[in-house]
């Protein structure tokens, strides 16, 4: 692999110490900045605004006067340093920036400046200091390197979420023309086409059918994979990977599997054919709630009863803690299922009902492991009960599978590491920080690799297993160990007349 | 009457007003300012109840700190429980005759100020001594542990040491709130001991100390997770609705 030099892969610790500080690590520029389309495209300006210092600070006042967070974070931090060992970029890099509480004081020295009594006449006494270009570029970068993946809220005794810290910096950022391209151009993309690939309807199509035709060949069986169906019970929204990326199409192909087994009608929408919703990443409410707007115009259009998400972590946040939210309420659904239900939630149900025949033999060829993706552990929910999010994906891979292990318990369910990717972090310019903020995820793998033999990773995230694919390799590790979790389903099912030779 | 009387009298008005009405208009705020999501830290308690075990678990045993580091969570917890106490055993010089359980915490009050002279030396050794914590240090974080282990250390001077005229102190406490002032004892220590009080309820609305309001506001703490259930939609969010075709 060329370029594979350029980045310094952090060693395994021997036994999890915390690391000293390395100061300025991980300073640079950042991601690549918006061009001036993918700003305009959102309804941000094109470029950095002339009175730019004055813009963030106007802009930063209404955000502090419209979220409760930003406002009782920025004042409460004690400094009290319980999270500042628990971010895996911290824990990766060794910059001290990428500490949670230093992260947060980015913003809130700014904070401190202009919006506090003692920030306005004691600066030096409580580290206020002006917004300064030095200050803009410094946040650019290191918000850059939080996945908001909310492990140090787990942590702090007051909650304090850098993820919330995260977006508002990245909301104000983008609103003075200073935007990220990766997460703009995307969701331009979006509005555009529908979904983050820009895979337009025809093209769709013609990959859905490709992948019918995949899946006859394997089984024998005629399993759809329906676009665009008017009248289906069911809509499908999933993160747009799942329709080319490895290992994500096997995961779609097992919730075709499923829903054929389960003899249900469903469909996927050409218009909403994107369960990610970037505008969450970007601190964006407006483009967020955009983005959802599609999901409740395609089930209106296509007369669907219910909604089930595929795979993604980030998109179940979006779903199941703010779609009700952003584009509710959901009256014109069959209010007897969850709306929207997981489709792991879906799955779990279908195997208790019995509605699957599972041969779980067919995934004896592997030992796995399931990593608990930070949206779906720390910000939703599964199966109406605290923690369902935890026991709902394990206890259908259980039951597929003969071969599972957990990886430490200090590095999973609500205390899982991210996998380095999240926070709209998937894109080659942070390659850097993405394989350092693996690290502590590579180590827990490490350790059941080496007590169990296990030898895949199971997910339910789209940026997790894109992420993992590409990580993996640079921690010695087999990329093909990533699997989804409905990849491990469909390998069990055996279809209604599906003929299965055993001695395979 | 003393000018030293009148100018601590004048001060602890002033303060007095500055914490209530600071910490007032604090908490009025963090009130109505909009959560417009959900984003309990999961898992998350479904009913109001739940929520209330949840905070009631933050609040009186730091259960998130706990988990997170023993150090930081022993000192903090010697220091807050102490402080509480101290508080409780102050009472008596604001109320005459004395409730039951203001005379019952008297000797734990007593004793109480070493625990939080202990608490508070642990984390300032922590915040001198560990790297990370030093380095997200400002000035303030440091003298506003000093300033708390001046006040704790000149009570204990008055308790144990230097025993002032707390009859008559008493007395002055009593004569500020019924506005009928008498002389404040005159005595160095106490003078000092009053005076970090007086700082320490100026600077509380403005500082760090707003984590004490500010936890229970707490949107990660504080939420129900009944998003599917129920829509929950801030004001300004609802505005935007209105350009929504369906
Ligand atoms: C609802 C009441 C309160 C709660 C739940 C609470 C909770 C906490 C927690 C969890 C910490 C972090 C751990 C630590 O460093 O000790 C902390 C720190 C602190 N608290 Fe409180 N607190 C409360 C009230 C107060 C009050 C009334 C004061 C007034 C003096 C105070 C002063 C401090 C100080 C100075 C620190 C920082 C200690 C340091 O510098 O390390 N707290 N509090
Ligand atoms: S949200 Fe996650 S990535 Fe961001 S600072 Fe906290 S632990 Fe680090
Ligand atoms: S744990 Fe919370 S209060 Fe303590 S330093 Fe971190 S953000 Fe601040």
């Amino acid at each position: 692999m060329a370029g594979k030099k350029e980045y310094t892969v952090p060693e395994f610790r021997p036994y999890p110490v915390i690391p000293i500080l390395q100061e300025d690590a991980m300073v640079g520029d950042g991601p690549f900045i918006a061009k001036p389309n993918h700003q305009e495209d959102l309804g941000f300006p094109g470029e950095l605004v002339e009175n730019w210092e004055e813009k963030a600070i106007e802009k930063m006042g209404d955000m502090l006067k419209k979220y409760r967070s930003l406002q009782v974070y920025l004042d409460s931090c004690v400094k009290c340093g319980a999270c500042t060992d628990k971010c895996h970029y911290m824990i990766g890099s060794k910059d001290p920036k990428n500490m949670p509480v230093a992260r947060q004081d980015l913003l809130r020295s700014v904070y401190r400046r202009y919006f506090t009594f003692a920030g306005k006449y004691f600066p030096k006494l409580v580290g206020a200091r002006d917004l300064t270009r030095d200050v803009l570029d410094e946040w650019y970068n290191y918000y850059h390197q939080c996945s908001q993946c909310r492990r140090c809220s787990v942590f702090c005794p007051y909650g304090i979420d850098t993820a919330e810290i995260s977006m508002a910096a990245r909301e104000i950022m983008a609103a003075v023309g200073h935007g990220q391209k990766y997460c703009n151009e995307i969701i331009g993309k979006v509005f555009k086409i529908g979904n983050n690939l820009g895979l337009p309807e025809p093209a769709l199509r013609d990959t859905l059918e490709g992948l019918e035709e995949d899946l006859e060949d394997d089984t024998g069986v005629a399993v759809k994979i329906p676009l665009d169906v008017e009248g289906a019970d069911i809509l499908l929204v999933t993160p747009s990977a799942d329709f080319f990326a490895e290992p994500h199409i096997d995961g779609l192909m097992g919730y075709a599997k499923v829903f054929h087994e389960a003899g249900v009608s469903w469909t996927v929408s050409s218009y909403a054919s994107e369960a990610a919703n970037f505008g969450m990443f970007i601190g964006s409410y407006e483009n967020m709630r955009q983005v959802s707007l599609r999901i409740r115009e395609a089930a209106i259009d296509l007369k669907v009863k219910r909604i089930v998400f595929g795979e993604c972590g980030h998109a179940w946040r979006v779903a199941y803690s703010f779609l009700n939210t952003l584009a509710g309420p959901f009256d014109f659904l069959d209010q007897n299922y969850p709306i929207p239900q997981h489709i792991c939630e879906f799955t779990l149900d279908m195997i208790k009902k019995g509605e699957l025949n599972l041969d779980k033999s067919q995934n004896d060829d592997k030992t796995v492991t399931f990593h608990d993706s930070c949206n779906v552990a720390r910000a939703t929910g599964m199966g109406g009960y605290p923690g369902g999010q935890f026991d709902i994906p394990r206890e259908v891979i259980k039951a597929v599978c003969n071969n599972y292990y957990d990886m430490p318990p200090e590095t999973i369910k609500d205390q899982t590491y991210c996998c380095g990717g999240g926070g709209g972090l998937l894109t080659d310019d942070l390659m850097d920080i993405r394989i350092k903020g693996a690290l502590p995820r590579m180590e827990a793998l490490k350790q059941v690799v080496d007590d169990y033999q296990v030898d895949h990773l199971a997910a339910i995230c789209a940026i997790c297993k894109s992420q993992f694919t590409k990580v993996l390799p640079y921690y010695k590790f087999d990329m093909h160990m990533i699997v989804s979790v409905h990849q491990l389903v469909s390998n069990a099912i055996v279809l209604e007349g599906q003929e299965v030779d055993d001695d395979e | 009457m003393g000018i030293t009387t009148v100018i601590f009298a004048l001060l602890f008005y002033i303060a007095t007003i500055i914490l209530f009405a600071g910490l007032g208009y604090k908490i009025y705020q963090y009130a109505t300012t909009p959560a417009p999501l959900k984003i309990p830290t999961m898992p998350a308690p479904r009913t109001k109840g739940g929520v209330v075990v949840r905070m009631l678990g933050e609040v009186v045993l730091f259960k998130s700190l706990f988990r997170s580091n023993k150090w930081i969570w022993l000192f903090g917890y010697v220091f807050h429980v102490a402080l509480l106490l101290v508080t409780i055993r102050h009472l008596r010089y604001f109320v005459e005759p004395t409730w039951w359980w203001i005379d019952l915490a008297q000797p734990f009050g007593k004793y109480a100020g070493f625990a939080m002279l202990l608490g508070l030396a642990g984390l300032l050794v922590r915040r001198i001594a560990v790297e990370r914590i030093r380095y997200i240090s400002a000035p303030s974080d440091y003298l506003m542990l000093v300033l708390l282990l001046m006040i704790g250390a000149t009570g204990l001077m008055m308790s144990f040491v230097t025993h002032t005229d707390i009859v008559q102190f008493k007395a002055f406490m009593l004569g500020l709130m019924y506005f009928d002032w008498q002389p404040i004892p005159t005595d160095f220590v106490l003078l000092a001991h009053l005076s970090g009080v007086i700082l320490l309820m100026v600077i509380f609305p403005f500082s760090k100390l707003l984590h004490a309001p500010g936890v229970f506001f707490s949107p990660t703490r504080n939420q129900v997770d009944n998003s599917r259930e129920q829509r929950h939609i801030a004001p300004w969010a609802a505005e935007l609705e209105a350009s929504r075709s369906r």
